[in-house]
């Protein structure tokens, strides 16, 4: 039989199954070709961006190259007692060097951040070293200041020596290496990482379990109600959804603040006093406010079009067969939702777990989430290499969630308005 | 919802519950975008309302701040408005000719990988905004497009591109392929049946992912805020430094013109999506 149908030819007299082969392939050629355009442009301006961010947060090539001669003679050196003679030449002439090029300073704010007291060692070295006579620089230096006869300072050059450090993301964790190597966390009132980590996800977690519970109700009254009406109340919805970010965040910030439209309300009704108006607004109170009705919308979707496919008949069979609706509900409705609910929390959460725009504005200091703080070292400070850590760090989070979403939902099930 | 007249007490309670929370969620939703239409004309200069404007005295109404909004001395809202348009116009166009492209790519049936292929073309949507704008960043840095509309105008085609991906693939997916056959076996060329055919009857998807993507690049802040310079100031830019610096009540102004401008956007998208599931036959 099978060796009959391989003897099937086309009008050209190719073998049927060959033909069909090389049709298929051009079919995927020709699909792939359409795609090739966008995935190319996708890769080039935002996929290798972020791959150069993870280069960006590991490099520390900076003191590699400023002491090239010292990290090669250090080589030798077992780390436990003063390095020889041999180390402090290689240092002298690395330093000499830099101080032509006038950039020590560099050398001395890099060395700090290993180990403190470098600053003022090294300025005391650079006045000393032009002085310095041929030969036995280990005396020499060490003659400038004890410290730099303390070996817990040439182990802490020696400790700069890699290109790449794992620093920046024990830095984003409170965390650092300490002299012998091993790996510790600051002093408890210094740990302002992971109160943020820890708050952005808390932060997230009740937006995301506000909006559920808010969008549950108004979703299944949407599903149930007739057209005519749900289109209307469905405005309400998509309005919100449709507008400005900024305009929503500013009405926010109006409601809120403390001569705002919300206090004045509650100074109207009597229910606080005047001069007793509560702060809404730069903290916590305003964040959450702000950014469950901002996420609300993205909530509502996924469990009306969900809601929207369950029949009411099933909810009435399960009350004819003697369940209270109460039963009824929690045993067939509720359970048929689940993949909507599954598509709105997850959504809400990776939306709300790099939220930036409304905690600056509404926030104040305890408000602000982990984008606040990326955003600060990439503008502010200048850390760019911390900033792009704490930004992949965030962004392994999102991508274990949006892995478990398209297990779940299938990313392309995402629905839009 | 009329309850029929038989049901107990208790469960008419519960009904009308029901019924109050959910009137409260909508009006948390929708109350706040209507605050902002009566104090944009607020004659004062508070945000809050005067003892005027609850009494409806026409002397505490005025257009003070949509004149300041237009002719105010220094005002950036000329320029922004230009900028964001300029920058929203380019972008979606480019959004709306990759992303259809890739789409119809998508939904074809021999389309290799297309899990991952899909994963990626959706992830900017994904991924929170402030990483991407740092990424985006190095990369306009590096190829010298920082500070112009050019890297602007990209930033917002990659931001654009995950939400016409995802309503032409959707449009497509209740595509009836037929069509295309039939007119190929009649003797049409794949580019001629694409725009007579196919172009169409997606058209409504395309037009809906444009308006998003669109939207997108009109409210987009956070990467601007990493790539604009002076010159390059949008809309949203001045309004979060509005917001930083000083509530003034011209940001309400602006506000409400964005509010009247999403409405109409809002109109468009959904009339289109009814026109699209009638064309596609689905009823709903």
């Amino acid at each position: 039989m099978s060796s009959e149908t391989k003897q099937i030819l086309t009008t050209d007299g190719i073998p049927l199954e060959v033909s069909l082969k090389k049709a298929e392939r051009r079919n995927k050629i020709k699909a792939f070709l359409l795609v090739a355009p966008l995935l190319l442009f996708l890769i080039i301006t935002y996929v290798f961006p972020i791959g150069d961010m993870l280069m960006r947060s590991v490099d520390d090539k900076m003191v590699t190259e400023m002491l090239p001669k010292t990290f090669k003679a250090m080589e030798k050196w077992d780390g436990k007692e003063l390095p020889e003679e041999e180390v402090f030449e290689a240092f002298y002439l690395d330093f000499r060097k830099l101080v032509d090029e006038k950039r020590e300073g560099k050398l001395s704010t890099q060395l700090n951040y290993t180990k403190n007291g470098f600053k003022s060692i090294i300025k005391k070295l650079r006045r000393k070293s032009k002085n310095f006579e041929e030969g036995n620089y280990k005396e020499q230096i060490m003659a400038v200041h004890k410290r730099w006869a303390d070996v817990e300072y040439w182990k802490a050059i020696k400790r700069r020596a890699p290109a790449i450090t794992g620093q920046k993301y024990l830095k984003g964790m409170d965390m650092y290496k300490n002299e012998n190597g091993e790996i510790v966390s600051v002093e408890e009132d210094r740990r302002i990482h992971r109160i943020l980590w820890l708050r952005t996800l808390e932060i997230a977690f009740f937006v995301t379990l506000f909006c559920f519970l808010m969008a549950y109700p108004i979703a299944h009254l949407l599903a149930t109600l007739p057209m005519k009406y749900s289109n209307l109340l469905m405005i309400c919805v998509l309005l919100p959804f449709w507008t400005s970010l900024l305009v929503r965040t500013a009405s926010w910030m109006i409601l809120l603040q403390q001569q705002g439209v919300v206090n004045d309300f509650f100074v109207g009704i009597g229910l606080v006093a005047d001069d007793a108006r509560p702060e809404m607004m730069y903290n916590k109170t305003g964040t959450y406010v702000a950014m469950t009705q901002i996420l609300l919308p993205f909530m509502v979707l996924p469990l009306y079009s969900v809601m929207k496919t369950i029949s009411p008949s099933l909810m009435r069979a399960g009350k004819s067969l003697g369940g209270t609706p109460i039963v009824a509900f929690w045993k067939v409705y509720f359970p048929l939702t689940i993949p909507g609910i599954g598509a709105g929390c997850l959504l809400c959460f990776i939306l709300a777990i790099g939220y930036y725009i409304t905690p600056a504005l509404v926030g104040g200091a305890s408000g602000t989430l982990i984008s606040n703080q990326i955003a600060f070292h990439m503008k502010s400070t200048l850390d760019w290499s911390f900033a792009s850590a704490m930004g992949l760090m965030l962004l392994s989070g999102v991508l274990v969630i949006y892995w478990v979403y398209n297990k779940i939902v299938g990313i392309d099930n995402i629905k839009l308005g | 919802m009329a309850l029929p007249k038989h049901t107990e007490l208790h469960y008419r309670i519960w009904h009308y519950f029901y019924l109050t929370i959910c009137g409260a969620v909508f009006f948390f939703l929708i109350a706040p975008l209507f605050v902002i239409f009566p104090l944009s004309f607020n004659a004062e200069e508070f945000l809050s309302f005067s003892d005027g404007m609850k009494s409806l005295d026409p002397d505490a109404f005025s257009l003070r701040w949509y004149k300041d909004m237009i002719y105010g001395t220094k005002n950036p809202w000329g320029l922004a408005a230009k900028n964001s348009f300029i920058i929203a116009i380019f972008a979606t166009i480019g959004s709306v000719l990759l992303g259809t492209v890739a789409a119809l790519g998508l939904s074809s049936r021999h389309m290799p990988y297309k899990g991952i292929i899909m994963a990626i073309l959706i992830s900017p949507m994904i991924v929170p905004l402030i990483i991407s704008g740092v990424a985006i960043f190095f990369f306009m840095a590096k190829a010298g497009l920082a500070a112009t509309h050019t890297g602007i105008v990209l930033a917002h085609i990659i931001l654009g591109t995950p939400f016409v991906v995802i309503t032409v693939t959707a449009t497509l997916s209740g595509f009836d392929h037929s069509v295309t056959r039939a007119a190929a076996s009649l003797g049409s060329n794949p580019v001629n049946t694409f725009m007579k055919i196919t172009l169409p009857l997606i058209l409504p998807g395309v037009i809906s992912g444009g308006l998003f993507a669109f939207v997108t690049s009109f409210d987009e802040v956070v990467v601007v805020l990493f790539l604009a310079g002076l010159e390059n100031t949008t809309i949203p830019i001045q309004m979060w430094t509005g917001l930083r610096e000083q509530l003034s009540p011209t940001i309400l102004a602006v506000a409400t013109c964005l509010i009247i401008l999403s409405t109409l956007i809002l109109v468009t998208a959904e009339l289109l999506r009814r026109r699209s599931e009638r064309l596609r036959g689905i009823n709903r």
